[in-house]
């Protein structure tokens, strides 16, 4: 155990995803060597994230403002929704540039041993958005793992009633994996190749 | 194959041990405790990326190290395979061949090909049925690798279903909702891994009925293999015969269906799942009868050589010769067993047999030894004719 300070800065970074206490002693040593000004500009972007970005009112990828670059953009098709897990999915699935309509991200995926069910994700507001009829098409974009793809059941069957074209990200997807581990043509093929699902 | 040569860091009680090893049979002997079982143990932890005397990894690191690393070189036809495995507990492992890595530990599984038998596999006849349900499973996947995958989606899904039949009904909203996409699943990688086990109980059978009869003697009874499941089945438990065919996974996954829509009140009720390949067991019998509750020790013996002496002739006879391992056992078999096993021994490409004496070891067998002790492990080999 440390001082008090240098403790408290290790505590910290031992909680963010991936940090184990022996990186976090480490990076809290690198900070306390480092120069003020590099410093300063580490705690002048985390202030900046923390004041600036919201996740947006409509689709709830990050965005600055209200609504995302995405939401605004009026050249963005509106009655394509693609479902994915993460505001990174949207980042790797911009990357294909095979997708010109609009996101809908959910939060996670469902999962009950770390208890996410529908009503943790932005399931919802999936819902409302799919209601005055604009929206003709989803794509659901989840994760190819067991959680993405129960996922992605269950939301097939909840908007079954509604009558849109529903369809999936064709495989070719490495199994098990992260969508975000995806490369560009390989999962700008898996879009180019979705699957209707007849729910 | 052959294990050329082995090399351990951290593993166990070796903090290093560099170590060539030969074709044919190999004694590892020395006192208690100086590590023999240890070195046995890495050959067979490649094979199922698990240990025949613990679960879980933690245990094979050496005390005050961080992790461990087993490095072998195995010959196979002419082809040289070099593969390594570092183990670190509470995080991923790694594990490369031929220098590269894997994507995942799980890809390693089928490659080594390794029967070990030990005194702990009393326990297939004695112990419960989540050890023959090991049995079966490491076999399957060493025969069919692609049926890791199909193993570990299960579990998950397993632990999914469980995890919200649990908190089914303390629940807010409708909990159940979600039920339906992992009972997809579940049917799904659960008819899969049935069709399998049946499949590789029904191929299994008639070389444990072999083994059995070489091993415990004329006059004994016949050892058969069935399977016991929470699914019904035409002749449940029922000794397999070898060469019938057993059921598909399409009306397995059926099966499972309905059995699962039967029992959902019960698996609301006890917040668990009832029915499925993880609660089902292999049937030994020995004549008509069951053996488990009625097989006499020096049976029930016989019997867990016998499964092991079958999973080598079952891997023989796919065309794969795998190494074979005997750990500690020839001080406790009587002397029929004793022959018979020396009969396999003689026979397999390589044997690793480890003894703390010498003279338990048939004289046959006995020709390459490495003696173990002080902390080092060296090959002696007496040459052809002396
Ligand atoms: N993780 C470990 N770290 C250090 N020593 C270990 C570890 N696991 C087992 N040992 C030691 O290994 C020895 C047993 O080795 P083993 O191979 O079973 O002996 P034998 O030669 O009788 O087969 C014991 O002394 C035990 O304390
Ligand atoms: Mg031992
Ligand atoms: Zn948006």
């Amino acid at each position: 155990m440390y001082e008090g300070a240098v403790q408290d800065l290790i505590d910290e970074l031992g909680r963010l995803p991936g940090v184990g206490p022996k990186s976090a002693q480490r990076i809290a040593f690198h900070l306390l060597a480092a120069e003020s000004a590099d410093v300063g500009r580490l705690v002048a972007a985390l202030q900046r994230v923390q004041a600036e970005v919201r996740f947006c009112v409509t689709c709830y990828n990050v965005a600055e403002g209200e609504q995302c670059r995405i939401c605004r953009d009026p050249r963005r098709s509106t009655d394509v929704i693609c479902v994915v897990e993460e505001p990174k999915d949207v980042v790797a699935i911009e990357r294909t540039r095979e997708f010109r309509g609009r996101y809908h991200v959910l939060g996670g995926a469902i999962s009950p041993i770390e208890g996410v069910g529908p009503d943790d994700l932005r399931v919802k507001e999936l819902m409302t958005r799919l209601m005055d009829g604009t929206v003709t098409e989803l794509i659901i974009a989840t994760d190819p793992n067991l959680e993405g793809e129960a996922t992605a059941a269950y939301l097939a069957r909840l908007v079954g009633p509604l009558g849109l074209a529903v369809s999936r990200l064709a495989s070719g997807l490495p199994v098990g994996g992260d969508l975000e581990y995806a490369d560009e043509i390989t999962l700008g093929r898996a879009f180019e190749g979705r699957r209707r699902i007849d729910a | 194959m052959y294990v050329r040569h082995l090399q351990l860091v951290d593993f166990r009680s070796w903090e290093k041990v560099d170590l060539a090893l030969r074709p044919g049979p190999t004694v590892f002997v020395g006192r208690n405790g100086e590590g023999k079982t240890n070195l046995v143990e890495a050959v067979g932890y490649l094979a199922t990326l698990g240990s025949h005397r613990v679960s879980g990894d933690a245990p094979l690191v050496r005390h005050g190290a961080a992790q461990a690393v087993v490095r072998a070189a195995l010959r196979r036809e002419d082809r040289e395979l070099l593969v390594e495995v570092e183990v670190n507990p509470g995080r991923a492992n790694r594990v490369r061949v031929n220098r590269s890595a894997l994507p995942r530990p799980r890809e390693l599984l089928g490659l080594v090909k390794s029967v070990l038998f030990a005194p702990e596999d009393l326990a297939l006849v004695r112990g419960d049925p989540a050890e023959r349900r090991r049995f079966l499973d490491d076999l399957l996947v060493s025969r069919t690798p692609r049926l890791a995958g199909v193993r570990s989606d299960y579990d998950r899904v397993l632990r999914q279903r469980n995890a919200l039949l649990k908190t089914a009904r303390l629940a807010r909203g409708d909990a159940l909702a979600t039920l339906d996409v992992w009972d997809t699943h579940l049917v799904e990688l659960g008819g899969q891994l049935l069709a399998a086990r049946l499949a590789l109980v029904a191929d299994l059978a008639p070389h444990v009925a072999r083994s059995y009869a070489a091993v415990a003697g004329p006059g004994a009874a016949a050892a058969g293999l069935g399977y016991a499941s929470t699914v019904p089945l035409a002749g449940d438990g029922a000794p397999l015969v070898a060469g019938e065919p057993t059921a598909r996974a399409a009306e397995l996954s059926a099966a499972l269906r309905e059995r699962i829509a039967e029992r959902r009140r019960e698996e609301v009720d006890r917040g668990m799942t009832l029915v499925g390949p993880h609660r089902d067991d292999l049937v030994l019998h020995l004549g008509p009868a069951p053996a488990k509750g009625f097989a006499s020790h020096g049976e029930s013996w016989s019997l867990a050589l016998a499964l092991k002496l079958g999973c080598f002739a079952l891997l023989r006879a796919d065309g794969e010769e795998p190494v074979l391992v005997l750990d500690d056992v020839f001080a406790t078999l009587d002397a029929g067993r004793r022959a018979a096993l020396a009969d396999v021994a003689r026979s397999a490409e390589q044997t690793l047999i480890t003894a703390a004496v010498l003279d338990d070891v048939p004289e046959e067998l006995r020709d390459a030894r490495v003696e173990v002790g002080a902390g080092t492990a060296v090959l002696v080999a007496d040459e052809e004719g002396t």
